[in-house]
């Protein structure tokens, strides 16, 4: 790694690996919960009361974080249970921090050679949208807006070198 | 085969529950499936009870799942029960020192019923 490139893209962005955490995204949706994950352009009017975030300690270093709304975790839990949304309830938290755990696992196992050298926190789940994160990034965020089943969600990956 | 107990150890309890349908959905007959939120909690409920098979992530809180399967080589009463990892972590070094310390299977997060299946029924019909 160097100074000018410390996360180690062609670019120095993180764009390059966009891809990818789509790819990775797309995985866990289908594989986990029997849900296509669309890619969306506009992210507007997302609602995002649920955050669940997964550290990322090493070579990356960083955070990733799954947003969303409470229906869309609602209906991530009700998916991935095989239960009524309705009884899913309770496990939203849960469903939304396993999620993003998967994604960032899948992700870094994608990156060649990252396995090794990057660790994952377990995840922590916030609620609210009433609140601002300060990041030690030193490059902008990568951010996908998705939606399954008709239900926003965004995935994003802040690196620091 | 004979009647399965299944210990399932994850600190998410969606999961738990995903593992659990995965081995129904494998067409094992289940017997009992006690549930650990860490490895502190799973080596607690072994002591107290063994099982036949042991299904652990390796990211948790308290004790992670590579600690949790150095405690159990000191654990008679669990002596040939298979465990097997159920994880997100599938770097290399993970994999080897999963395997060099007891585990007999690994199963990378996200997973299919059919890739439980493949790992845990040999198993099984190993112990038979």
């Amino acid at each position: 790694m160097n100074s000018a490139n410390p996360i180690g893209t062609n670019d120095g962005t993180l764009e390059a690996w966009r891809p990818m955490l789509e790819l990775a995204s797309r995985e866990v949706f289908e594989i986990m919960l029997g849900c296509k994950l669309e890619v969306q352009t506009d992210q507007a009017s997302l609602p995002c009361e649920f955050t669940a975030m997964v550290g990322l300690a090493g070579q990356l270093c960083g955070l990733l974080t799954l947003r969303c709304g409470s229906q869309s975790a609602a209906l991530m839990a009700s998916k991935m249970l095989g239960v009524e949304i309705k009884q899913a309830d309770e496990q939203m938290w849960d469903a939304i921090g396993e999620v993003a755990n998967m994604i960032a696992g899948n992700f870094k196992n994608k990156l060649a050679g990252m396995g090794d050298s990057c660790m994952l926190s377990v995840p922590t789940v916030i609620t609210g949208s009433d609140y601002s994160c300060r990041s030690m990034a030193d490059t902008a965020p990568l951010e996908v807006a998705f939606q399954f089943e008709g239900a926003p969600v965004i995935v994003a990956l802040e690196l620091h070198s | 085969m004979k009647k399965v107990r299944a210990l399932i150890v994850d600190d998410s309890s969606v999961m738990r529950k995903i593992v659990e349908r995965s081995l129904r959905q494998a067409g094992i007959d289940i017997a009992e499936v006690r549930e650990a939120g860490n490895g502190a909690e799973a080596l607690v409920a072994l002591k107290a009870s063994s099982a036949d098979l042991v299904l652990c992530d390796i990211n948790m809180p308290v004790m992670d799942g590579i600690e949790f399967l150095k405690q159990l080589q000191g654990l008679a009463n669990v002596k040939g029960v298979p465990v097997v990892m159920i994880t997100t972590e599938c770097s290399e070094s993970h994999v080897v020192q999963a395997l060099s310390i007891g585990a007999r299977g690994y199963i990378r997060k996200p997973f299919t019923p059919e890739q439980v299946k493949e790992h845990v029924i040999p198993l099984l019909e190993d112990k038979k």
